[in-house]
């Protein structure tokens, strides 16, 4: 497994190595790249407003993604054997909003999870909202094109 | 293999009373019956009254894989059509949901409906026969209770109180933990494929003697994270949510599990996984004063499990949602979870089942993700012909019929859906 240098400043790194650490499933590693208030958020219809009022694919804090994340290392997670691989395929991603302490990157990607024979594709735009110094994440979000078809089980992370 | 359509002695004997053949949920034909039987002749859920607010509002979709549209009509009452046009049979409307106006066009010929399947008009109407004006959409068998739409595609048959009975008393809890008594469908909807029979799904929501095995891996360990913290520290929503679902074998025989005739029944008689979550005071207050002490009382100690309404809808009144089982082949399933608003409740209410539906019943769902991986694993299974039988005799009695309360871990309701199976499958 190559090296993945450990802090990253420049925001565009980061969303990079964040679709890296997802790929080799060193989950606890991301984990840690989100802030304390820090959310995971795939709506589950195109342009939905929030995620509180309204059916969301995955909304979760800290404690939900550790709980996800917790789960896979269990031997009873029988949905996970064989278990799933997944892959990012990133286009450049794109600054949308830079401040002082805050930018929103913008990423279109091609997400592919694969589990035994079966293998699914999704294209995607991620959007980071990244803060701080050390820089974290407060809300990753992921608008999966077709959002809204009848899906099968996605078990790991967009 | 023999036709089951020919020989209904062959298909009544995959129904036995503690168990049932494996080609009740991998047969292509079996299947095929199903729909032109148990699922045109019973009453199966279509929508909710409050998707359909205004005339010329409609919904789309398949009722026992025919194309259905629901629409609130001029006059305010709801119809149920079938969506084919009776010139060349297209759908007549496409979108899922929307509002139509007055009328639907077919968007091949410009034949023209009003909102109640009657034909308004034909272009160049004189070449076509006469009486080409009693041509119209065919009108299904509808009914609609307290919001809750239901559609019976057979021209004659079972009466829809006669078919539900006091089994309604479920809808009744989940609209009155309205303050005003009523509902709305809100927040949109998750759609979930199952690659396996639809009974799979239906018949997991009353076993009980599943959770703490296939949930170990997620609400196990929901129980863990928590484990360590003070007493007195509010728990988040979402572990008092997941959590229960670790509950032991007690537990879950302690719920109860009531069935009612035509195969409807729900777990929970006593109390159930949603019994212990935080008190929200400013709806319960709101409760009070709707209803009174008493009866708020009662209405809020109702906690039932998971209430199915054979073989379409199944309810989780203590948490207001719901999910529809679409069966779209025998080993291809769709699962649709809606969420409601309690009118005249506050917006907590609302989020809190927001939250359940998400971790529960969405296609990432670390709970559904074991379920589905287990009825898979049952549809791959059965494919074994050593056994052909699947086993349904949890504390099997041999008088068991009608209306019976039971212990929570009895596979009766299992056993109780099959009885209607079998009544509505035979010719």
């Amino acid at each position: 497994m190559g090296r993945v240098h450990d802090t990253v400043t420049d925001p565009v790194q980061f969303v990079i190595r964040e679709a890296r650490l997802l790929d080799e499933k060193r989950f606890d590693e991301w984990y840690e790249l989100f802030a304390e208030d820090g959310h995971y958020w795939v709506p589950a219809s195109p342009n939905q407003p929030d995620p509180l009022n309204h059916n969301s694919l995955a909304y979760e804090d800290k404690l939900l993604l550790k709980l996800r994340i917790e789960r896979l290392k269990q031997p009873t997670a029988y949905s996970q054997k064989p278990a799933s691989r997944c892959h990012h395929l990133l286009q450049a991603p794109e600054i949308e909003k830079s401040q002082k302490d805050e930018f929103v990157v913008r990423t279109s990607f091609i997400y592919t999870e694969t589990r035994g024979d079966e293998s699914q594709r999704y294209a995607a735009v991620a959007w980071h909202t990244l803060v701080g110094d050390p820089m974290k994440i407060r809300l990753k979000r992921v608008d999966i094109l077709n959002c809204d078809a009848a899906l099968p089980s996605i078990q790991l992370f967009l | 293999m023999g036709s089951y359509r020919e020989d209904t002695g062959a298909l009544k004997r995959l129904v036995q009373a503690d168990r049932v053949h494996r080609d009740v949920y991998t047969d292509a034909e079996v299947f095929q019956l199903e729909m032109e039987r148990l699922w045109s002749r019973t009453w199966v859920y279509v929508g909710h009254a409050s998707q359909i607010p205004d005339p010329g509002d409609f919904l789309t979709l398949d009722v026992a894989t025919q194309p259905v549209i629901v629409v609130r009509h001029t006059d305010n009452s709801v119809r149920v059509l079938l969506n084919r046009c009776a010139h060349k049979g297209t759908k007549v409307v496409y979108a899922p949901s929307g509002n139509a106006g007055k009328t639907f066009r077919c968007p091949y010929h410009a034949w023209t409906y009003r909102t109640d399947g009657s034909l308004l008009q034909v272009p160049l109407k004189e070449g076509y026969a006469t009486d080409v004006k009693h041509n119209s959409l065919s009108n299904i068998n509808s009914e609609t209770y307290r919001g809750f739409i239901f559609a019976r595609i057979a021209k004659d048959g079972i009466g829809f109180r006669d078919y539900f009975g006091d089994s309604l008393s479920s809808i009744d809890n989940l609209a009155d933990r309205s303050p005003e008594g009523e509902l709305e469908i809100t927040g949109g909807v998750l759609r979930y494929l199952h690659n396996c029979n639809w009974k799979m799904f239906v018949e997991n929501l009353n076993d009980t003697m599943h959770p703490m095995i296939a949930h170990a891996s997620s609400a196990g360990t929901a129980k863990k994270l928590w484990a360590d913290k003070p007493a007195d520290l509010p728990k988040p929503m979402s572990i008092e949510q997941i959590a229960p679902f670790a509950s032991d074998y007690k537990f879950f025989d302690d719920m109860g599990v009531k069935v009612y005739p035509h195969g409807h029944g729900f777990s929970g008689v006593n109390f159930s996984i949603h019994s212990a979550y935080s008190s929200v005071p400013e709806y319960e207050a709101a409760m009070k004063k709707a209803y009174g002490e008493e009866r708020a009382k009662k209405i809020l100690g109702t906690v039932r499990h998971n209430t199915v309404y054979y073989p379409s809808l199944t309810i989780k009144g203590a948490i207001q949602s719901i999910r529809v089982a679409r069966p779209l082949a025998a080993d291809k399933t769709l699962i649709e979870s809606y969420t409601f608003r309690l009118k005249g409740a506050p917006d907590a209410l609302l989020q809190r089942t927001i939250t359940y539906n998400r971790l529960i019943n969405s296609p990432m769902s670390v709970v559904g993700h074991d379920d589905l991986h287990c009825y898979r694993s049952i549809q791959e299974g059965l494919a074994a012909q050593a056994n052909d039988w699947v086993d349904l005799q949890r504390n099997f009695s041999a008088d068991e019929n009608g209306e019976i309360t039971a212990n929570g871990t009895s596979e009766i309701s299992m056993r109780n859906q099959f009885r209607a199976w079998a009544e509505f499958m035979t010719p």
